[in-house]
């Protein structure tokens, strides 16, 4: 077999210009051909779903809108070590540390904690990197079908904090989740 | 002439005006909805039931656009091109036998506006005067894109009458007619044109599709070259007619094809029904299978349009004067030899 007619995929097909034949030059059995294959699609499933009332099925492994995580004390995880905003590729993290006092240990898990935590939605491409970076476990991207909302102000896309971090209520009902089972 | 005949041609006249408006606005929607479905889509099915007041809506649409007017020296010609238009798309139906008579009232009513026994000259009359609407529209544009197109529609439209003529005439011979009522009555029975003249219903039904600027003859608007061609410049309504006159012409050239060769308004049985169960229930039954084989006719049009691609110009211009007209001059002689043969041998006596 020589290099020109191998074909790897097995969808290669040589091409040749032959002579047509008579019956071929009509071109009218190629168009009653083509007419059966049209007619054929008149009676196939249609692929298309009625946005408002259907909604299409989400991917397993959808990776929705940022969240904060709490732990079972409804903490937070986040120690501002800035891994995330390193590993983020559109540089659309960006937070500013600051040191727990004393009378906040039941806001915050570590000594360390993230004053000022932004996200940038018009940047962010949701790939999840920050997420696989965080060695805290404190940022994850949720399945939530909530997408940005739309806005005619840059600034009301910058998630900070109060967006972001996990609302007290889910955390206390993920406890008690966690303590029933 | 007394006084019923005139109401009763203004009843048929008005029908008829109606039944044309009414396809023409409803193969808008097929043509969208068969579009849709042939590409597994659904179509538009949100105004109304299933999509059923989507003309209504997109007329609407055209009523309420503003009404722009480019900078031309031919202001009168800019409007008289789409009132050409579509007058002559609205013209042809006076001639179509819609079936045979109704006995009502103890009277015979002929089911035609016009009994014209130079029927099918005048259909291609008020046919060719149709490019005006066109060729006019586009010069009075002012725009290059428009005038291309126009030029593109008259070129067409003029070498493919030749052949849709000469095609015609070997039916013509067959048939000893030109009017369509006459046509229509001799293919009672399933005597139908299409089996004896296939080759001139083939050619027919190409240069059909020619002259009603159908794809893949779509040369004149062709979206992706001429940006519509020499409908470019118009707006609101004066679009709309040129749109509409485009269905109402698809919908006479497939009523002219069902009456030339798929026998009119006749069907199976049709002498039985009217002998046995009443000239009018048989007639009603006639439109109705009249209507059938226009819609089957319709959809065929939309049908190609999503199949085949649209032909280059010098590939349809070759068509047109080297295949299409050549071949029906053949299909002129060979009609002509089988009836002197068939002539000659009902004069010998065989």
């Amino acid at each position: 077999m020589s290099i020109e007619t191998i074909s790897l995929s097995g969808r290669k097909k040589q091409v040749s210009n032959k002579e047509m034949t008579f019956l071929e030059r009509l071109y009218l059995v190629a168009i009653v051909k083509g007419l059966i294959i049209t007619l054929k699609h008149l009676f196939s499933r249609k692929v298309t779903i009625q946005y408002p009332e259907q909604v299409r099925t989400m991917s397993p492994v959808y990776r929705g809108q940022h969240m904060l995580k709490r732990d079972e004390q409804g903490r937070e995880n986040c120690t501002a070590c800035g891994l995330c905003a390193l590993s983020c590729p559109a540089e659309a993290i960006t937070m500013k540390a600051a040191e727990r006092k004393p009378n906040e240990k039941h806001l915050y898990r570590e000594e360390k904690y993230a004053e000022i935590y932004e996200i940038n939605m018009l940047r962010c491409i949701f790939c999840g990197l920050c997420e696989e970076a965080c060695p805290k476990d404190a940022i994850y991207l949720t399945t939530s079908k909530l997408l940005v909302p739309s806005s005619y102000e840059r600034e009301d896309f910058i998630f900070g904090k109060d967006k972001l971090v996990m609302p007290l209520e889910m955390a206390i009902k993920n406890t008690e989740l966690k303590k029933a089972n | 002439m007394d006084n019923t005949i005139i109401i009763e041609k203004s009843v048929i006249i008005l029908v008829v005006f109606a039944i044309t408006m009414v396809m023409a606005m409803y193969s808008t929607l097929a043509e969208r909805k068969i579009a849709a479905w042939l590409q597994d889509r659904i179509g538009p099915n949100r105004a109304g039931k299933g999509g059923i007041l989507q003309p209504l809506a997109d007329g609407l649409k055209l009523f309420s656009k503003e009404e722009f007017e480019p900078d031309t020296p031919n202001r009168f010609l800019f409007f008289v091109g789409p009132a050409v238009a579509m007058s002559t798309a609205l013209m042809t139906s006076a001639v179509i036998p819609w079936g045979d008579h109704f006995h009502l009232f103890g009277r015979d009513i002929i089911l035609q506006a016009a009994d014209i026994d130079v029927a099918l000259l005048y259909v291609f009359g008020v046919i060719s005067v149709g490019v005006y609407g066109i060729m006019i529209g586009g010069w009075a544009s002012n725009n290059k894109f428009s005038l291309m197109g126009a030029v593109r529609a008259a070129s067409q439209m003029v070498s493919y009458e030749v052949a849709m003529g000469l095609s015609m005439i070997a039916l013509l011979m067959m048939t000893g007619t030109l009017s369509l009522r006459e046509i229509s009555l001799q293919q009672s029975g399933m005597h139908w044109n299409v089996f004896y003249q296939p080759l001139s219903f083939l050619i027919f039904l190409i240069c059909a599709f020619a002259e009603t600027n159908r794809t893949p003859f779509d040369l004149a608007e062709c979206e992706s070259e001429l940006i519509g061609g020499y409908h470019t410049e118009y707006s609101s309504m004066k679009m709309g007619f040129y749109l509409f006159a485009e269905y109402a012409n698809m919908f006479i050239s497939s009523t002219i094809i069902a009456v030339l060769f798929f026998g009119g308004y006749n069907y199976p049985g049709m002498s039985w029904m009217v002998e046995n169960v009443g000239v009018n229930l048989a007639n009603v039954i006639g439109i109705g299978v009249l209507f059938a084989k226009i819609c089957f006719f319709i959809f065929f049009y939309m049908w190609v349009r999503w199949t085949i691609p649209r032909f280059r110009y010098d590939q349809l211009m070759n068509l047109g004067w080297r295949i299409l007209i050549p071949l029906s001059i053949v299909n002129i002689m060979i009609t002509g030899i089988v009836i002197l043969r068939h002539e000659i041998a009902i004069f010998l006596g065989f």
